[in-house]
C-alpha cells in the first residue's frame, strides 16, 4: 500500500496578490476574474501524488483577510509544515510585504517549515515590476523555494505545490517528526462523535 | 475604517469572538477590534514575554523557564465541561477543525486536610475514602433516583417535586450526611456557595446530570481542554468570523463610544478615525469598567471580585498521582469560607508550558480586604511555587440590556470552573442583538476530499 502524508499549508502575502485564486486553481482548477476578498473559503484540501505513488494531502489555510490589519492569530502559524508566500510581480511593494511575512514565519513558525516564495500574475508579465533575478536572489539568500505562477492561466501552479510536496520530509510520519500532534494524527478527544459516547468505556459515575 | 458596519465588536475575549463568529455566519457585516496586540482579552493565553510584560514590566522572563513560544498561560482558569453548551457550539460551528482537545486527567476534592479523587468509575467509587460503606449505598440510591428521573413519569419521582422541593428535602429523603451533601453540591454540582440548598432542586439536578454525563463522555474527569491553551478558543471563533467576512483589527485603541443626540449608539472613534455601525457589542473594559463613560453614563457596575493566582510549578501537585492536569475544589465549609477555592492545573501535555513545568491557577470569590490570604489554603496544596502572579479582578455586569441604545455589553469571566455561564451570556446577548433565539445549525462549508 502506498504511503499517505498530511501537511498543513498556510498562505501569506499582501491583500489582492492572488492567494485565494492560487488555491482555487490548485484545488478546483478554476479561476474567477472578479473574485471578491476571501469569504467563505474555509478550509480546502488537495492531494498530490508523487512519483513513488505516495500521496501528500495538503490542508490549506487561507488568511480569511486577517492579514490586513496585523491580526493573523498565532493559531494560523501553529504546526504549519509549509507556507506559500505570494507577491504580485506587477507590484514592487508586494515583494517587500512578502519579505515581512517571511521574517514573521521565521520568528513564529516551526524552524523546519518549508517556505515557497511565489510571484503571481505571470499573465500580466508586460506590466512586470519585480524582476525574476531580484526575487530569485532573495529566495536563495533566505533558503526559500521560488517560482512564478499565473493563477489565471494555471501556469506553474500545480508545479509549485508538487515541488513543495517533494521537499517536505517524508522520511518520518508527520506526527513523529516534530513531536507535535496535528490533524489527521489526532491523539486527543474527538468532540465530533457526540452521540452514543465512547463504547465499552466508562459507566456514569455511580459514587 | 470609513465603511459602515452592522455590528462593531470591541474586545476579542471568548464571549465576543463567539458572538462575532455567529453574527458573521448570520450574514451581518462585522468589524472586530481589540486594543491589545493579541487575541483573547481577559480570556487570552499569554506567552512568557507577554505574561511578564503584563505583570512585571521591569523584569524579563527567567531564561530557565525555556522558550517563550512553548508557553500559553491562561489568564482565567476554566475548563470545558464535556457535554456542556460550549461543546455544542464548538461542534455546530465546526471550529473544532482548528482545535485539538485533551482530557483533564482528574478532579479532586479537599476534605479534612487532604485531597481525594472524585470517582470517575464504579471501581473508584467503591474504593473512594470520601464516604463510608453505608453512606455509599445511600448515595447510590440518590444517584439512581437522579439518573432515572423522567419529568412525565410520576413513578420515577419517589414523591418528590424537583421544581418545588428544595435540594435540602431531596438530600434528606435519601438520608445523605453533611459531608456527602458538601461533596455533591460543590464537587459535582459545582456550586460555589451553599445558597442552592434551600432553593428548588431542579437546577442542582441539571448540574449533577451535566457533571455525570460529562464524566461518562470521555472518562477520567468531566473536563476537556484545548491544546495550546484556552486562548485558542477565541482565535478559532475569530477565524470563523473572518471566513464569513468579519474584519479584524488588533492593536487598535478605542477612544470613544459615540452616541447621537438621543443617547443611542452611533459609532466608535479610534484616534482620528471614526467607524459607524448600527450596534456595538463589547466587554466591560470598553465601557468605563465601573466608572462613568465620556457621556456621563454608568454602563457597567461591579458585582464582586475574583482573586486569581497564576502559579508556575516545577512539579505536579502533591497527592494527585503526578497528574498532568487536574481540578481541585476546596469546599467553603472545609476552610471556614462562604465561597469555594478552586485550583486548575495544566502542563506540557496540553502544550501550554515547557516540559516539567506545571501551571496552576488558584482562585476564589473575594470575601475580605486581604484577598491574597484567602487563597492560602489552595496555595498550601501546591508545594514549592517557582513564581506567582496575582490578579484581583472586578466582575462587571451591564446596567442595561442595550436594546434601547444599541449598546450591548458582555459580562466579566466569573469564578465558575467552566464556560457554561459564558455561553449563557452569548445566548442572551445574541437574542438581544438580533431579536431572535440562537439556533445552532450546521453551516455550509467547502470541504474537499
Amino acid at each position: 500500500m502506498s504511503k499517505q502524508y498530511q501537511f498543513k499549508l498556510v498562505l501569506l502575502g499582501e491583500s489582492a496578490v492572488g492567494k485565494s485564486s492560487l488555491v482555487l486553481r490548485f484545488v478546483k482548477d478554476q479561476f474567477d476574474d472578479y473574485r471578491e476578498s476571501t469569504i467563505g473559503a474555509a478550509f480546502l484540501t488537495q492531494t498530490v501524488t508523487l512519483d513513488d505513488q505516495s500521496t501528500v494531502k495538503f490542508e490549506i489555510w487561507d488568511t480569511a483577510g486577517q492579514e490586513r490589519y496585523k491580526s493573523l492569530a498565532p493559531m494560523y502559524y501553529r504546526n504549519a509544515n509549509c507556507a506559500v508566500v505570494v507577491y504580485d510581480i506587477t507590484q514592487t511593494a508586494s515583494l517587500e510585504k512578502a519579505k515581512t511575512w517571511i521574517r514573521e514565519l521565521q520568528r513564529q513558525a516551526d524552524p523546519s517549515i518549508v517556505i515557497a516564495l511565489c510571484g503571481n500574475k505571470l499573465d500580466l508579465a508586460e506590466r512586470r515590476q519585480v524582476s525574476q533575478e531580484e526575487a530569485q536572489k532573495y529566495a536563495e539568500e533566505e533558503g526559500l523555494m521560488w517560482t512564478e505562477t499565473s493563477a489565471k492561466s494555471g501556469e506553474g501552479v500545480q508545479e509549485i505545490f508538487t515541488a513543495i510536496a517533494k521537499k517536505l520530509p517524508l522520511t518520518a510520519p508527520p506526527s513523529a517528526r516534530a513531536g507535535v500532534p496535528r490533524p489527521g494524527t489526532r491523539t486527543g478527544v474527538d468532540l465530533g462523535k457526540q452521540q452514543g459516547g465512547t463504547p465499552g468505556q466508562q459507566e456514569p459515575c455511580n459514587c | 475604517m470609513d465603511e459602515e458596519y452592522d455590528v462593531v465588536v470591541l474586545g476579542t475575549g471568548l464571549t465576543e469572538c463567539i458572538l462575532s463568529g455567529l453574527l458573521s455566519v448570520e450574514g451581518k457585516k462585522v468589524l472586530h477590534m481589540d486594543r491589545n496586540e493579541y487575541y483573547g482579552g481577559d480570556s487570552a493565553s499569554l506567552n512568557l514575554t507577554q505574561l511578564y510584560r503584563k505583570f512585571r514590566p521591569d523584569q524579563p522572563p527567567p531564561s530557565e523557564l525555556g522558550r517563550d513560544r512553548d508557553y500559553a498561560i491562561d489568564l482565567v482558569p476554566k475548563f470545558i465541561i464535556a457535554t456542556g453548551e460550549l461543546t455544542k457550539i464548538l461542534v455546530h460551528t465546526e471550529v473544532t477543525r482548528y482545535l485539538e482537545f485533551k482530557q483533564i486527567a482528574g478532579s479532586y476534592v479537599y476534605r479534612d486536610g487532604r485531597i481525594s479523587k472524585v470517582p470517575s468509575t464504579e471501581m473508584e467509587a467503591v474504593k473512594s475514602p470520601l464516604m463510608g460503606l453505608f453512606e455509599k449505598r445511600r448515595a447510590k440510591k440518590f444517584f439512581e433516583f437522579l439518573q432515572n428521573w423522567k419529568d412525565d413519569d410520576p413513578t420515577t419521582h419517589q414523591g418528590l417535586d424537583l421544581d418545588r422541593d428544595s435540594m435540602k428535602t431531596v438530600y434528606e429523603k435519601f438520608g445523605l450526611e453533611a459531608g456527602t451533601q458538601d461533596f455533591i453540591g460543590h464537587a459535582m454540582a459545582l456550586y460555589l456557595d451553599d445558597d442552592y440548598i434551600t432553593k428548588p432542586a431542579r437546577p442542582a439536578y441539571d448540574r449533577i446530570i451535566l457533571y455525570t454525563s460529562s464524566m461518562a463522555r470521555f472518562g477520567k474527569s468531566p473536563y476537556i481542554y484545548p491544546l495550546y491553551g484556552l486562548g485558542e478558543l477565541p482565535q478559532s471563533f475569530a477565524r470563523l468570523s473572518a471566513i464569513y467576512g468579519g474584519t479584524y483589527m488588533l492593536d487598535k485603541p478605542v477612544d470613544e463610544i459615540i452616541t447621537d443626540g438621543n443617547g443611542n449608539f452611533a459609532g466608535v472613534r479610534s484616534g482620528s478615525e471614526t467607524v459607524k455601525a448600527k450596534q456595538v457589542i463589547g466587554d466591560p473594559s470598553y465601557f468605563g469598567a465601573g466608572k462613568e463613560s465620556s457621556d456621563g453614563k454608568i454602563r457597567v457596575i461591579e458585582d464582586g471580585k475574583v482573586v486569581r493566582a497564576i502559579c508556575i510549578l516545577k512539579h505536579p501537585i502533591p497527592g494527585t498521582e503526578d497528574s498532568d492536569s487536574c481540578q481541585i475544589i476546596i469546599p467553603q465549609n472545609q476552610v471556614g469560607r462562604r465561597n469555594d477555592i478552586y485550583i486548575a492545573m495544566v502542563s506540557s501535555t496540553h502544550n501550554v508550558c515547557a516540559k516539567d513545568v506545571h501551571v496552576a491557577i488558584v482562585s476564589t470569590i473575594v470575601e475580605t480586604s486581604t484577598p491574597e490570604l484567602e487563597i492560602q489554603p489552595g496555595l498550601n496544596l501546591l508545594g514549592a511555587i517557582y513564581d506567582k502572579f496575582v490578579t484581583i479582578s472586578p466582575l462587571f455586569t451591564p446596567t442595561s440590556p442595550g436594546t434601547a441604545d444599541n449598546i450591548y455589553i458582555t459580562r466579566s469571566y466569573d469564578a465558575t470552573s467552566h464556560f457554561e455561564t459564558v455561553v449563557d451570556d452569548v445566548h442572551d446577548v445574541f437574542k438581544r442583538v438580533t431579536g431572535k433565539d440562537l439556533v445552532l445549525k450546521k453551516r455550509d462549508v467547502e470541504v474537499q476530499e
